[in-house]
C-alpha cells in the first residue's frame, strides 16, 4: 500500500513539473469548453434578440398596384422599399443571397381586388437559405393576416358572420419550459466536461507508460521489488487525480461563466449553482477511473510517445459517441441506458441542469456500473502490463 | 552468488540465448564478454527478472529468479542498458524514488543518499533536475539509484557505454570497491580491454552460447595465447551461428 502511494506521489510530482501536462490538465482542457460555450451563447442571444426587434426590409415590385397592402405592411414593422426592377432581377438578388425575400404585386391586383376576385402576389424566396427563413415567415404571416382581415370585412359587408369560415380553430400550446429549451444547448456541457477530464489525464497516462518506456526508465523500474500491478495501478490513480482536478476546474468555470451570460434573454434559465457543481462532480467523478484505465491501457499498447498520442487522441472521441447518439434520437433516461458510461452521465447531468428531479436509483446505477467497468478495465490493463512484450 | 543453469530464451524464431550456464561468486567481478547481439543483455534481463527464461533456471543469492522474483529484486541492484532517469525530477528525487520503492524512508533514506552521493561524487548536481545531464552524470545517477538499497548483487549492462575516460575510471574504482565489500558483481561488455582490466572471471558469449569461461589466465593458457584479444576472437569463431 505504501509502495502504491509512493508511485502515485512520484507521478504527480513528476507531471506537475511538466508544463505541457499542467497546461492541458488545468488550463486548456477545463477552460476551453466554458469559454467557447459562453461565446456561443452570447452570439445566439444577440442574434435572437436583434432578429425580433429589427424591422424586416422588404423590397416590393409594383407597390403602386396595392397601396393599402403596402400601408398594412408598413404598420406591421416592415421597411417597404419600392423597387423599380423586374422580377428577373429580384430572383437573382434572392438567389445570390443579397435579399431574403422580394414581394411582387401583380399589375392586375387592383382590378381583381375591386371585382372581388382573388388578387395575386408573388413571394420570391430561397427555401434552402436557413438565414432567410425568419424574414420569409414573417412576410408570409403578415400577408396571411392582411388576407384574413379583408375576408372578414367582405363577409360582414354581405351580412355573413366571418366565424362561419373557421370551422376549426387551432390553438398552439407551447409546453417547453424556458429551462427545457436552454437544456438543448446546455446538453453540450456534458461533452465539454468529459473532454476536459480526459484531456486532464491524457499526458500523464501517456507519460507513465509509453513515455516511461521511450525514456528507458521502465526497465530499471521493473527491477525493483514492486509488482507490475502496483506500478500500473499507481499510475492509473495518479491519472485519476489530474482528471478529477480538471473536472472540478471545468465545473467551477461553467458555473462562473454562465453567471455572466444572460440566458434569460433567450427565455432560458440555466440551473448551474454551487449545488449543481457538487452533485455534478459526484455524478461525473466515477467516469474518471474508467477514462484513466482506458487511456493507460491504450497507451501501454504503443511503443512511442507519438504513437500513444495518436491512439489516445482517438480514444478521447469515443465517450462523445453515446452523447451524439442521444442527441439525435433524443432518448429518455432508462435503467438500461444508465449502464452505459458517458451516456448515463450525460442524461443525469442534463436532467440536473434542466432542474428536473434526478432519480436516485438511476444515479446509483450509473455510478456503480461506471465504476465496475473502470475496475474491469484497470484489471485488464494490469494483465497487459504483466506481459513480456511490454519491454518492446 | 549468481548461478545460471542451462538458461535459454527465444523471441519468435530467434534463439537469443541457448542453454547458457555460468556462475558469479561473491567478492568477485564476473564479466560477460561478447560481440553485439550475442545475447548478453538478454541473459542479464532474465537475471534481473524483467524477462522470463523459456528453459533452464537461474538463482541469485540462492533464490529462483522466476518463482521468487520479488525476493531476488530486493537483494539486487541493476543498471540496465541505457537506463533512463525522470528528467523533471532532481537527481536526489530520482534516487529517493527507488529507495522508497525498496522500502527505505525518512532519516535512513536521507543518510543512505548522502553516503552514495559522496561515494559517486554526485554532490555538484544532486539537487538539479536531471534534464540536460551529460551521459556521464546520468549513468552515475542511475548507478546511485541501483545501489541505494545497498544490494549484495550488482548487475551492470554495458556500464561504461558513453562515458569519457575520467568517468570510466571512476566507475572502475567503484566496481573494485564493491568487490572489496564482498559483493557479487556481474557486468557485460563488448570491450575486451575493459573486461580484461577489471574482471576476475570472464564468460565469453557468442551466438547465444557460452564460448569459453574462466579467469583471464586460464583462458590464456587454454588457448596458448598471451593476447586476450586473440583468445576472444578464437573463442567466438569456434561457436558457429547455427541459424
Amino acid at each position: 500500500m505504501k509502495l502504491l502511494w509512493t508511485v502515485v506521489g512520484k507521478e504527480l510530482l513528476d507531471n506537475a513539473r511538466d508544463r505541457r501536462t499542467l497546461a492541458s490538465a488545468l488550463l486548456f482542457g477545463p477552460l476551453f469548453g466554458p469559454l467557447l460555450f459562453a461565446v456561443l451563447i452570447s452570439v445566439v442571444i444577440q442574434q435572437t434578440v436583434s432578429d425580433v426587434e429589427r424591422p424586416v426590409t422588404l423590397p416590393v415590385i409594383g407597390a403602386e398596384h396595392a397601396p393599402n397592402l403596402v400601408a398594412f405592411l408598413e404598420r406591421n414593422g416592415f421597411d417597404v422599399q419600392d423597387w423599380s426592377k423586374d422580377a428577373g432581377a429580384a430572383r437573382e438578388a434572392v438567389q445570390a443571397g443579397r435579399e431574403d425575400v422580394v414581394l411582387v404585386i401583380d399589375p392586375a391586383f387592383g382590378e381583381r381586388f375591386q371585382a372581388g376576385l382573388p388578387a395575386r402576389v408573388q413571394l420570391i424566396q430561397d427555401a434552402s437559405a436557413q438565414r432567410a427563413a425568419r424574414n420569409v415567415n414573417r412576410t408570409r404571416s403578415a400577408l396571411g393576416a392582411y388576407s384574413s382581415q379583408l375576408r372578414a370585412m367582405r363577409l360582414q359587408a354581405r351580412g355573413v358572420s366571418p366565424e362561419i369560415l373557421s370551422p376549426v380553430v387551432i390553438d398552439d400550446v407551447d409546453v417547453s419550459t424556458a429551462t427545457g429549451r436552454a437544456a438543448l444547448l446546455l446538453g453540450m456541457i456534458t461533452y465539454f466536461l468529459l473532454a476536459a477530464m480526459l484531456m486532464g489525464g491524457l499526458y500523464l497516462a501517456i507519460d507513465a507508460t509509453a513515455g516511461e518506456r521511450e525514456r528507458g526508465s521502465l526497465e530499471p523500474l521493473l527491477t525493483l521489488p514492486v509488482t507490475r500491478s502496483t506500478l500500473l495501478v499507481g499510475k492509473i490513480l495518479a491519472t485519476c487525480c489530474y482528471m478529477l482536478l480538471s473536472l472540478v476546474i471545468t465545473l467551477v468555470a461553467f458555473a462562473v461563466g454562465l453567471s455572466f451570460v444572460s440566458l434569460e434573454e433567450l427565455g432560458m434559465s440555466a440551473n448551474f449553482g454551487p449545488e449543481v457543481v457538487v452533485l455534478g462532480f459526484l455524478l461525473m467523478a466515477p467516469f474518471v477511473l474508467l477514462g484513466a484505465a482506458l487511456m493507460t491501457l491504450v497507451a501501454s499498447f504503443t511503443k512511442t510517445y507519438k504513437e500513444a498520442q495518436t491512439y489516445v487522441g482517438v480514444l478521447i472521441v469515443v465517450p462523445t459517441l453515446p452523447i451524439l447518439f442521444a442527441a439525435f434520437l433524443s432518448v429518455k433516461p432508462s435503467a438500461l441506458l444508465m449502464t452505459v458510461p458517458s451516456l448515463s452521465q450525460h442524461l443525469l447531468m442534463t436532467a440536473l441542469i434542466r432542474n428536473e428531479p434526478v432519480d436516485p436509483g438511476f444515479a446509483a446505477l450509473s455510478v456503480i456500473s461506471t465504476l465496475a467497468l473502470g475496475v474491469l478495465v484497470t484489471w485488464l490493463a494490469t494483465l497487459f502490463y504483466r506481459r513480456e512484450g511490454l519491454m518492446g | 552468488m549468481i548461478e545460471v543453469e542451462g538458461v535459454s530464451k527465444r523471441f519468435g524464431k530467434v534463439e537469443a540465448v541457448r542453454s547458457v550456464s555460468f556462475s558469479a561468486e561473491d567478492g568477485r567481478i564476473t564479466g560477460l564478454l561478447g560481440p553485439n547481439g550475442a545475447g548478453k543483455s538478454t541473459t542479464l534481463r532474465m537475471l534481473y527478472t524483467v524477462l522470463r527464461p523459456d528453459g533452464g533456471r537461474a538463482r541469485i543469492g540462492g533464490r529462483d529468479v522466476v518463482r521468487e522474483a520479488l525476493a531476488v529484486r530486493r537483494s539486487m541492484g541493476a543498471l540496465p542498458h541505457g537506463a533512463g532517469l525522470y528528467p523533471q525530477l532532481t537527481a536526489r528525487e530520482n534516487i529517493a524514488y527507488y529507495g522508497r520503492l525498496h522500502g527505505l524512508e525518512g532519516a535512513a533514506l536521507a543518510r543512505r543518499i548522502d553516503d552514495i552521493t559522496r561515494l559517486l561524487d554526485l554532490g555538484e548536481f544532486i539537487d538539479r533536475r536531471t534534464k540536460g545531464f551529460s551521459q556521464g552524470q546520468r549513468t552515475r545517477v542511475a548507478l546511485a539509484r541501483a545501489l541505494v538499497h545497498d544490494p549484495q548483487h550488482v548487475l551492470l549492462d554495458e556500464p561504461t557505454n558513453g562515458l569519457d575516460v575520467m568517468a570510466t575510471r571512476a566507475l572502475r574504482q567503484l566496481i573494485l570497491r564493491l568487490r572489496e565489500q564482498g559483493r557479487c558483481v556481474l557486468l557485460s561488455s563488448h570491450v575486451m580491454q575493459e573486461v580484461a582490466a577489471l574482471c576476475d572471471r570472464i564468460v565469453i558469449i557468442a551466438h547465444g552460447q557460452v564460448a569459453a569461461s574462466g579467469t583471464p589466465d586460464e583462458l590464456r593458457q587454454r588457448y596458448a595465447e598471451n593476447d586476450l584479444e586473440e583468445v576472444f576472437v578464437r573463442a567466438i569463431s569456434r561457436v558457429g551461428d547455427p541459424q
